[in-house]
C-alpha cells in the first residue's frame, strides 16, 4: 500500500501531501483527501497504467476508490482473476 | 453612447520572471528559474492552502496566480457573485496543454490533461477561487488588442451586465508567457486610474 | 445604433443534414444522424456512434468552393456561413459593414492529426507548432477572407457555449452601431483528440444518446457548423427577418472545470438574465431548445435550474443533440439556427430516443415533431466546460 500511495500522489499531483499523510482507511474523496471526479478518472488511468487493471463502469469508482485499502484490495482481487 | 465611468482599481503584469502590481515591482525570480518553478514560487509566496493549484496546467496557473496577486487586499465581498465577470484573451489558446494531452493519447489519454485543453478553463479556475459568476468570454487573437478588450468591458459595464471585471491577457506556450490582468470597477479605490485603453497600455508596457 | 437585433437568416451543416432543409426533414421523419464512423479513423470506431457530416473532405471542398487542403473545421464553417448569408437575400457582402464572429474549440486539429501520423514516425520531418498554430488560429480568418468579410473578424473559444457567445458578441456590435450585419455562430469537426478526451471523461454513450432520459449514460459527439445572420433595424427593413434576438446572458457556474453544479446555478443565472433582457416572464417562453447533452450531470443540473426558474410553467422542451450529437463549439450556432427558425415557423422539434422521464424532474421532453405552434418567444441553452453558461431568447 505504500507504493500505491506514492503512485496516487504522483498521478494526482498532490504536491503538498506526503505518503505518510494518507492513512490506509482514510476516505480519498470529499472530506478525506478532497479529490474530485477528474481525480477519480485519473485513478482509473493509474490502475490501468501501473497495475494493468481496468474499470469499465465508472459507477464502480466510489466503492473501489473509497480508500487506499479498498483500492489495494481491488487490485489484488483483479490480479488473482487474471491469474 | 456615453460611457459609464469606470476605473482600473488594480493591475498585475507578470513577465520575465517578474511581477509588477499596480505599477510597482513586487516579486522577481532569477532568469534561470523555469516557468513551473516560478509559478510555484508565486503560489508559495501569495497563496498556499489551495492544493488544486498543483493540478492546473501552466496557462491556468499563470492566470490564477495573476488574479490572486491582483485581488490581494482588494475586498470584493460587497459584490453579488454575478456582478463580477472575467474577460480574457490570448494568442496560443490552450496549445501547450493540447500538445501534452496529445502525447498521452499514444498510450492512455489523460483526463486531467484533457480538461485543460480549452483556453477558458483558466476563467473557470479564477471564477471558482473568487466566486465570480458574472459574464465571461475568452478571445483568441494575434496580439493583445488593448482597445478591443477595454472597449468590450466598457460596454458590459455600460449595459449594467457587470459591476466589476477582471480582464486582460493570459498567454503561455512552452516557456514563453505574458500575463496582464486589470481589475475594472465603476467605483474608484485609492490610487485607481481612469479605465481607458491608454492607461491600460501604459501599465502593460 | 440599433434598437433591436434581428435574425435575417441562417443555415447549418451537421450529421443530421447538409443544410437546414435536410435537417428539418430528418427531424420530421425522426432520423437522428448518429452512426458508425465513416470518415474519422479511430480505435473506437466500433464502440462509440458519432454524428458525422455525411460527406468526405473532397465533397465538402467542392460544396464550399474551397481547396481540399483546408481543415474540415474551416470547410464546414465556410459552407454554413455562406449558406446563412445567402438565405438573407441581402446580396453582396461588400455592400454592408459585415463582421464574422465564429467559435471553435478544435481548430484545425483534424489536419494536425493527419500531420502527426508522419511526424511521430520521424520527428525531424515536421514543425508541430507551425502546423497546429496555423490551422488553429486561422479558421475564422480563412472563412472571412473567402466570404469577403472585411469589417470585423473574431474567434471565441469558450468550450461548448462558444457558438452562443458568438451571437451575444455579434449582437452587441450591432447595438453599438459598429456593424450592419454579423455572421455569428460556430464550427467544429470531429477529431480523435476530442473523441479520446470525452472517452477519458467516461461521458460517451455507446448507444445513441438519450438526453433528459432517466436511462441516459452520456453524449454522442457530432460535428458541423451553424450561423445566423444578425442585422440592425435598418437592414432588417430590406429583408424578411425570421425574428429578433431579444435576450441573452452568460454566467459562470464557478463550481468545477468540467462538471456543472448539482443545482445548475450558472444555468439558472444565464436563463434568468436572458429573460430579463428580453423583458419576458418564464411563462412567455413557448419552447426551450435544451443544452441536453445526455450526460448524467448536465441534464440533471439543467433540468433542476429549469424547475427553479419556470416553477410549474414548463414549456415544451427538447434536445436536438438527440439528432445532431454534441457538436461542441458549433452547437450554440447550430441550435440558434434551429431555435430562430422554430420561432418563425411555429415548429417544435422532437427529442429522439426518449423512453423514461427523469425521476427528479416534473417535466419530460417533447417526442414528436409539430408545426403551427403559436410561439412568441423561444429559448436556447448552451453550457460549456469552464463553467461557461449561456442562454439566448428569440422573439417574434
Amino acid at each position: 500500500m505504500a507504493d500505491l500511495k506514492v503512485q496516487i500522489i504522483q498521478q494526482l499531483n498532490l504536491q503538498e501531501v506526503k505518503p505518510e499523510d494518507i492513512e490506509n482507511d482514510q476516505p480519498l474523496f470529499k472530506e478525506g483527501l478532497g479529490l474530485d471526479s477528474i481525480d477519480a478518472l485519473e485513478l482509473i488511468v493509474l490502475l490501468q497504467q501501473h497495475h494493468n487493471v481496468r474499470i469499465a463502469n465508472p459507477e464502480d469508482g466510489p466503492e473501489i476508490f473509497y480508500s487506499v485499502r479498498t483500492m489495494a484490495e481491488y487490485i489484488t482481487a483483479e490480479k488473482s482473476k487474471q491469474g | 453612447m456615453s460611457n459609464t465611468s469606470a476605473h482600473i482599481t488594480a493591475s498585475c503584469i507578470i513577465r520575465g520572471n517578474t511581477v509588477v502590481k499596480n505599477g510597482v515591482r513586487v516579486y522577481e525570480a532569477p532568469p534561470d528559474v523555469t516557468l513551473p518553478e516560478f509559478l510555484r514560487g508565486l503560489y508559495d509566496r501569495y497563496s498556499g492552502q489551495y492544493p488544486k493549484f498543483h493540478k492546473m496546467d501552466l496557462l491556468s496557473k499563470l492566470g490564477w496566480a495573476a488574479a490572486e496577486i491582483l485581488l490581494q487586499e482588494v475586498p470584493m465581498e460587497h459584490y453579488a457573485p454575478e456582478d463580477t465577470g472575467v474577460i480574457l484573451a490570448n494568442t496560443s489558446s490552450s496549445l501547450d496543454t493540447d500538445e501534452r494531452y496529445a502525447e498521452t493519447m499514444k498510450e492512455i489519454a489523460s483526463p486531467a490533461l484533457f480538461v485543460y485543453t480549452l483556453p477558458n478553463i483558466v476563467i473557470g479556475e479564477i471564477s471558482i477561487r473568487h466566486t465570480f459568476k458574472g459574464e465571461n468570454a475568452f478571445f483568441v487573437a494575434d496580439a493583445f488588442d488593448i482597445p478591443f478588450i477595454t472597449g468590450y468591458v466598457q460596454q458590459l459595464l455600460n449595459e449594467g451586465t457587470l459591476q466589476a471585471a477582471v480582464c486582460g491577457w493570459v498567454e503561455q506556450y512552452h516557456s514563453g508567457y505574458d500575463a496582464a490582468l486589470y481589475l475594472v470597477e465603476k467605483k474608484p479605490r485609492n490610487g485607481s486610474l481612469p479605465f481607458t485603453a491608454n492607461e491600460a497600455e501604459k501599465l502593460y508596457r | 445604433m440599433s434598437e433591436q437585433v434581428w435574425i435575417a437568416g441562417g443555415d447549418v451543416i451537421c450529421g443530421t443534414g447538409l443544410n437546414l432543409a435536410a435537417c428539418l426533414d430528418a427531424f420530421e421523419k425522426m432520423q437522428p444522424g448518429m452512426g458508425a464512423m465513416q470518415h474519422l479513423r479511430s480505435a473506437h470506431a466500433n464502440t462509440f456512434p458519432v454524428a458525422e457530416v455525411k460527406a468526405g473532405n473532397d465533397e465538402l471542398a467542392a460544396m464550399a468552393g474551397m481547396p481540399a487542403h483546408w481543415s474540415r473545421t474551416a470547410l464546414l464553417s465556410m459552407i454554413a456561413a455562406q449558406a446563412a448569408w445567402n438565405s438573407t437575400g441581402l446580396g453582396a457582402v461588400s455592400n454592408y459593414r459585415v463582421g464574422l464572429v465564429s467559435a471553435n474549440t478544435v481548430g484545425g486539429m483534424d489536419k494536425t492529426e493527419h500531420f502527426m501520423e508522419t511526424y511521430l514516425q520521424d520527428t525531424a520531418t515536421g514543425r508541430l507548432r507551425e502546423v497546429v498554430h496555423h490551422e488553429c488560429g486561422s479558421i475564422t480568418e480563412l472563412v472571412a477572407d473567402a466570404l469577403g468579410v472585411r469589417h470585423h473578424v473574431s474567434t471565441i473559444s469558450t468550450a461548448c457555449s462558444s457558438g452562443a457567445n458568438a451571437l451575444m458578441y455579434g449582437a452587441r456590435m450591432i447595438r453599438a452601431g459598429m456593424l450592419d450585419a454579423v455572421i455569428a455562430g460556430g464550427t467544429d469537426a470531429l477529431t480523435r483528440f476530442t473523441l479520446n478526451g470525452f472517452n477519458t471523461l467516461m461521458i460517451l454513450d455507446q448507444q445513441k444518446c438519450r438526453p433528459f432520459d432517466d436511462t441516459r449514460t452520456g453524449l454522442n459527439l457530432g460535428e458541423g457548423a451553424g450561423y445566423v445572420v444578425l442585422v440592425s433595424d435598418r437592414l432588417a427593413e430590406q429583408t424578411t427577418a425570421w425574428c429578433r434576438l431579444s435576450g441573452f446572458a452568460n454566467a459562470n457556474d464557478a463550481y468545477h472545470q468540467t462538471a456543472s453544479s448539482p443545482e445548475g446555478t450558472g444555468n439558472f443565472i444565464a436563463m434568468q438574465g436572458a429573460l430579463n433582457m428580453a423583458g419576458v416572464q418564464p411563462a412567455d417562453i413557448g419552447y426551450i431548445n435544451l443544452h441536453g447533452t445526455g450526460t448524467q450531470n448536465n441534464d440533471s443540473s439543467e433540468g433542476l435550474a429549469i424547475v427553479r426558474l419556470f416553477n410549474g410553467h414548463y414549456p415544451p422542451v427538447s434536445s436536438t443533440k438527440s439528432f445532431t450529437g454534441h457538436t461542441l463549439g458549433a452547437s450554440g450556432g447550430i441550435e440558434a439556427v434551429f431555435s430562430a427558425y422554430a420561432l418563425r415557423h411555429g415548429i417544435i422539434y422532437p427529442n429522439a430516443q426518449f423512453t423514461t422521464p427523469m425521476k427528479e424532474l416534473p417535466f419530460a421532453p417533447v417526442t414528436t415533431f409539430s408545426r403551427g405552434n403559436a410561439l412568441r418567444h423561444v429559448m436556447s441553452n448552451s453550457f460549456g466546460f469552464g463553467g461557461n453558461c449561456s442562454s439566448l431568447v428569440f422573439s417574434e
